[in-house]
């Protein structure tokens, strides 16, 4: 990988985006003026930034319950994801799809799909519309390790394969669906093992490193943009945060989150490019105060944004 | 020319006019094969290839998500399932991304796909069988189409290729023609005429298939033709049946209902489908909201029993309306209200 200064900073800009969008909207959902419910994804930061970074405009992708982190870094304006999390009018849904539907074709990414391994069909039809338009786009299709046991999973990555699609499946094994381990209802240790079983090239990866994740995701952009077909990475990786709100962990291992604490993405981002003389210590906390002010004239504009009418619930049934 | 033919016809108009038209589904067109279960795109890879006729592995879900997929990012596909039953497969798929997407999107994403599906009791027993029309009629976003002879099946598949949204279209079995090695045992051979110049039929325009004074049936599929011969039977003791082929369920053109009610003050509605919560259901409740007061007796709807569907074909042919059932319970209506 070229380490270039620009380059290293702007990847933690958009890991430190991604992780103060979070916890901001994890206080504004504890202050209770946020509706809904919230499903985050801090600690999976680098999966998000390493898959997307390289990624074009054109290009696209499928999400999941959990999509905050793949919208913002496929482009997905700040303003607009704050706004939908507000339920206003000028939201990225118009107010109508909420947390777990953010989205915005325009910039390639497809409303999130927040059935698990919903969004793996709807990749391949991507995948293929993508090969038979005849272009080079690629499709990145994200899902957790509890998607690997629904059906879907499974018919997606067969037909990916069969069809040589342009499709990067990524894996985020954060090591549990909802409060269930793992180990409970998986027999093997490495999913990879499951793309491997349909013929299609896969690699474990280091989930919480940026710049691993970048490498793996540069290697299958590559084969996908040259018609060679779809890469399976299972990013190994952990949410610092409960599944979803008022989950305060009580399932989880405390030595376990300390070993994964320990493994911080973002914490690991910045180590790294101090200790490697890519930055410094001023440019860090610059980029630091430039994103914090983002996400509040963020917040302020969504707070000053209009709400929809009622009866606006009554349109877009159809196009 | 066939149903099946007709059927056929339109894909091929549409895959000419468009190429982002392609087709995706089990058997459709595999050298040797079948050409779908019932021969609807039998021979179209010879003019498209097997790119454009996509046969694809067992995987339902799969089939109905790359749809979605691939409708979203600027394609037209054309879905087929070989039996209507397995729709319960990729349920998710269509009811919450095909239906959904649109909507959930502020209307900045659109789903212009189209899913085929056949329908109607075979002698098959009961998972080759259901008619699930009404399922889907309960999901918004979606529409429904229900083609009952050549003429409709060609311009009705053209219009819903051509819409901006999900269309999901119901073909009988005992529809598709009665000739070829796929033809079913019983089927009717309902060969009409298909002009050579083409033509779209607008979603929500009903037919009236007979015009009749004493009482408005309305009947989609096979049960058109069921209704027909029942009214030729009852126009012998002079009962004078009107019947409705309302072709689209969603939209659904409740005027022309609406206006035979008018002449008639009668209403039957005759599905295949079982009849609890099905679409003639809800076509009653509508006409009880709304049109009332120019009825002279109770709806009645005539409907599968409440059962799966048996294999003995003397048990199948009672549970599906039958042409002396939908006479008898004419006269019935027709009694108590006299």
């Amino acid at each position: 990988m070229k380490i270039d200064k620009a380059r290293v900073l702007k990847i933690y800009e958009q890991l430190f985006l991604l992780r103060s969008y979070e916890e901001k909207i994890y206080f504004l959902f504890l202050e209770g003026v946020m509706p809904g419910t919230i499903h985050q994804s801090q600690g999976q930061e680098a999966s998000a930034v390493g898959m997307l970074f390289d990624l074009r405009k054109e290009d696209y992708i499928t999400s999941t319950h959990r999509p905050a982190g793949h919208c913002l870094a496929k482009g997905v304006s700040l303003e607009s994801m704050m706004c939908e999390m507000f339920a206003k009018a000028n939201g990225c849904c118009k107010g109508k799809g909420g947390a777990m539907h953010t989205g915005d074709i325009s910039v390639g990414a497809l409303p999130a799909i927040a059935i698990t391994a919903g969004g793996m069909p709807v990749a391949v039809g991507v995948g293929l519309s993508c090969k038979m338009r005849k272009t080079d786009n690629v499709v990145v299709c994200f899902f957790g390790d509890g998607a690997s046991n629904e059906g879907a999973f499974h018919e997606s990555m067969n037909a990916a394969a069969i069809w040589n699609l342009p499709i990067i499946f990524a894996c985020e094994n954060n090591l549990y669906g909802a409060s269930t381990h793992i180990n409970m209802v998986t027999k093997i240790k490495d999913l990879a093992e499951r793309g491997a079983a349909y013929g299609i090239p896969s690699e474990i990866v280091d989930g919480n490193d940026v710049f691993a994740v970048n490498e793996a995701a540069t290697r299958a952009i590559e084969r996908a943009r040259k018609g060679l077909g779809p890469t399976f990475l299972e990013l190994k990786t952990y949410r610092r945060c409960g599944h979803s709100r008022n989950d305060s962990c009580g399932y989880r291992d405390k030595t376990e989150e300390k070993e994964w604490y320990d493994k911080d993405p973002v914490k690991r981002c910045k180590t790294f490019i101090i200790e490697n003389g890519l930055g410094t210590v001023e440019d860090i906390v610059e980029i630091e105060k430039k994103v914090t002010q983002a996400i509040e004239n963020a917040v302020a504009f969504a707070k000053s944004s209009p709400d929809p009418k009622p009866e606006d619930a009554l349109e877009n049934l159809y196009f | 020319m066939s149903i099946a033919e007709a059927l056929r016809m339109a894909i091929q108009e549409e895959m000419r006019r468009d190429e982002r038209v392609f087709c995706l589904g089990e058997d459709i067109d595999i050298e040797g094969g079948f050409g779908g279960a019932f021969t609807v795109t039998l021979g179209l890879s010879k003019e498209f290839g097997h790119e454009r006729i996509l046969d694809t592995p067992i995987s339902e879900i799969m089939i109905a998500g790359a749809a979605v997929g691939a409708a979203m990012t600027g394609m037209i596909p054309i879905a087929d399932v070989q039996y209507g039953d397995f729709l319960f497969c990729m349920m998710d798929q269509l009811a919450d991304n095909a239906a959904k997407m649109t909507y959930m999107s502020g209307g900045t994403v659109k789903v212009p796909m189209v899913m085929r599906a056949p329908v109607g009791a075979t002698n098959r027993g009961a998972q080759h069988a259901q008619s699930l029309e009404g399922y889907f009629t309960h999901i918004p976003g979606l529409k429904i189409i229900c083609p009952s002879t050549a003429y409709d099946a060609k311009g009705l598949l053209k219009t819903a290729i051509r819409d901006q949204n999900p269309v999901i279209v119901f073909e009988h079995k005992l529809l598709y023609g009665s000739k070829g090695n796929r033809a079913e045992k019983s089927a009717l051979s309902p060969v009409g005429e298909v002009p050579e110049e083409e033509y779209l039929i607008p979603f929500g325009q009903g037919v009236i298939r007979r015009e009749g004074t004493d009482i408005t049936i309305v009947a989609t599929l096979l049960m058109v033709y069921k209704s027909m011969e029942a009214a030729s039977i009852l126009e012998k003791e002079g009962i004078s049946v009107e019947v409705i082929d309302p072709r689209t369920l969603v939209p659904f053109d409740y005027d022309m209902v609406i206006a035979s009610l008018k002449k008639t003050s009668r209403l039957m509605i005759v599905e295949e489908d079982t009849k609890r919560n099905g679409w003639g259901a809800e076509v009653a409740a509508q006409i009880a909201e709304d049109a009332l007061y120019y009825l002279d007796a109770p709806i009645k709807r005539v409907a599968s029993y409440d059962v799966p569907m048996p294999f003995a074909p003397i048990m199948e042919n009672f549970v599906v309306p039958s042409v002396d059932r939908i006479v008898d319970e004419v006269r019935k209506l027709i009694k108590t209200e006299k």
